[in-house]
């Protein structure tokens, strides 16, 4: 089966919802496992990790969960394939970058991925939309333990799960939520936020992780360390800071509604005005004016709206959705131009927001 | 901006003393600097003195290589990551401080293969490991009593830590 056959259309992937999905927009679970007694990907032989691929693929699609699923080589993915992946967050960009001797394994339901040979040899993901870490640890645990009696882990007693790099080892494991935080970046109280989180040994990440700028005021908070604490601490802690920066960004909203309501209106306002007129616009407008839209979503403005509209649209005018979109090769000056007709398009059913006149009524929306 | 030509595409942010510091730089100089690696995030950190450096002078010194996979280690240091599982063994000198800086401790406490998950409140393990202690001394089994010590020293620690935090 092809990959765009297999994914779920856009508007299913993000139109579940989930606890506090007006800030949480997804919560991810990763652990990382090598076997013992073989070199890991980077430094294997291409036969060694092909090897090591058809050995790990063959337990990983056995399982219950996987049944329905779609597994593929990394070779046989078109480039917009793999970064349609990465933009539904189902594997990573380095991943996208591998090619003979690594695969990708996803559960019917895309909610649990295993990425073969990236980094380490087995990446398993479990995604859930909204705050739900736990069930998303459940899930992945679940996987851990059953290919833990087919597959001999590299494990130390010391050490715990042995990783490519010592920044995983232990547990193995990574503790993600995607935040979106317009109020907190508006009230320019972001970074002391992202300080406090360092502080408490949380990274804050742009939309794809490491190294990647935090476009649409989506923030990816999760854990650094990985030894020393047992996976259920580590999930612990990251669920505290979440709900604390929860509980920031809904403070964050109200003050500036108090205080300066004006300046949230026309922010939002024009948002919309670009959007829904816009002829020409890049995917970084695109992605920080939905922002805007969907913080005015969330204040009441756009009544005849649903969250998973605002949330599709996040999705479909990303590069490679809008590339398989319009089978053929777009320049970035084309996408621009389809990019803006989609939106022109998706935004003529949309009424003209309606702030209210007491700003702090809209409080009760969130 | 490094090199103030080209757009920048690779950003880190650091926290350093309640100050944060922004590197941009553009996808070639990020290369050079051996950043453009999107989950080399721990090399990134190194790079902007969030870790520890790996001290050169303590490495060399024990190990020049691991048997099992040949990586140096120079290889490591440059790279930053480890070649095989045994490598843990091989560069236990220069992964000591390394893991003391990176994480909460130096010590797995969690899930195990097979195993599976550890008491989940540490202080029934303490409780459990507190009676066995008082049982070995009882019997006069010094050596399992000394293990068990061990054991309860390194939770208390564990614990502690996850305390204070």
């Amino acid at each position: 089966m092809k990959l765009h056959e297999f994914l779920p259309p856009v508007s299913q992937a993000v139109g579940c919802v989930g606890p506090n999905d007006w800030v949480v927009l997804s919560t991810r679970v990763r652990l990382a496992r090598n076997l013992r007694s073989n070199l890991f990907p980077d430094r294997a032989k291409k036969n060694d990790r092909i090897r090591v691929c058809s050995i790990i693929r063959k337990e990983v699609e056995a399982l219950p969960q996987m049944a329905g699923g779609f597994a593929e080589s990394m070779e046989s993915l078109s480039a917009v394939e793999k970064q349609t992946l990465v933009e539904r967050h189902l594997i990573s960009r380095e991943h996208a970058m591998r090619g003979a001797g690594s695969a990708l394994v996803l559960s019917k339901d895309t909610s649990l991925s295993v990425m073969i040979n990236e980094e380490d040899h087995l990446r398993m993901q479990s995604l859930k939309p909204g705050m739900q870490l736990q069930e998303a640890w459940v899930a992945i645990d679940e996987v851990d333990t059953a290919l833990s009696k087919t597959l001999d882990f590299a494990f130390s007693d010391e050490f715990g799960y042995l990783t490519a790099c010592p920044t995983n080892v232990g547990t193995g494991i990574r503790v993600s939520a995607m935040l979106h935080l317009p109020g907190l970046v508006l009230a320019e109280q972001i970074n002391r936020v992202i300080q406090a989180a360092n502080e408490l040994g949380l990274a804050v990440r742009g939309l794809y992780g490491e190294g990647t700028e935090a476009l649409g005021n989506l923030f990816q908070v999760s854990n650094q360390r990985t030894l020393g604490q047992t996976e259920v601490e580590i999930i612990e802690r990251v669920g505290k800071v979440v709900n604390n920066i929860i509980e920031n960004e809904k403070n964050a909203r109200g003050l500036l509604l108090q205080n300066n309501p004006k300046m949230v209106y026309n922010h939002i306002g024009r948002a919309y005005g670009i959007l829904a007129n816009a002829h020409s616009i890049s995917s970084k407008e695109t992605m920080n004016l939905l922002s805007l839209f969907r913080l005015g979503f969330d204040l009441g403005f756009f009544p005849g709206v649903q969250r998973s509209f605002i949330d599709e649209l996040f999705m479909v005018t990303q590069p490679a959705h809008l590339q398989a979109r319009f089978a053929g090769k777009l320049s970035a000056e084309e996408r621009d131009i389809r990019r803006a007709d989609m939106l022109r398009e998706a935004f003529r059913n949309v009424e003209r927001p309606s702030m209210p006149s007491d700003p702090t009524s809209s409080l009760d929306k969130t | 901006m490094i090199c103030k030509q080209r757009e920048a595409r690779v950003h880190l942010t650091q926290i350093d003393q309640g100050k944060i510091k922004k590197v941009d730089l553009c996808e070639q100089c990020a290369k050079e600097k051996g950043v453009d690696d999107p989950t080399g995030y721990a090399l990134a950190d190194l790079l902007l003195n969030l870790g520890k450096p790996i001290e050169a002078t303590r490495s060399t010194s024990t190990v020049s290589s691991c048997k099992s996979c040949g990586l140096t280690a120079t290889d490591f240091k440059k790279s930053g990551r480890l070649g095989c599982p045994d490598c843990y063994a091989t560069f236990k000198d220069i992964l000591a401080g390394l893991l003391e800086s990176m994480h909460r401790g130096t010590r797995h406490t969690g899930k195990r293969p097979g195993a599976g998950h550890p008491p989940v409140v540490a202080s029934d393990q303490l409780t459990l490991l507190q009676q066995q202690l008082a049982e070995a001394i009882a019997v006069e089994n010094y050596e399992e009593a000394a293990r068990i010590r061990d054991r309860i020293k390194a939770l208390k620690s564990a614990d502690g830590r996850v305390l204070s935090a």
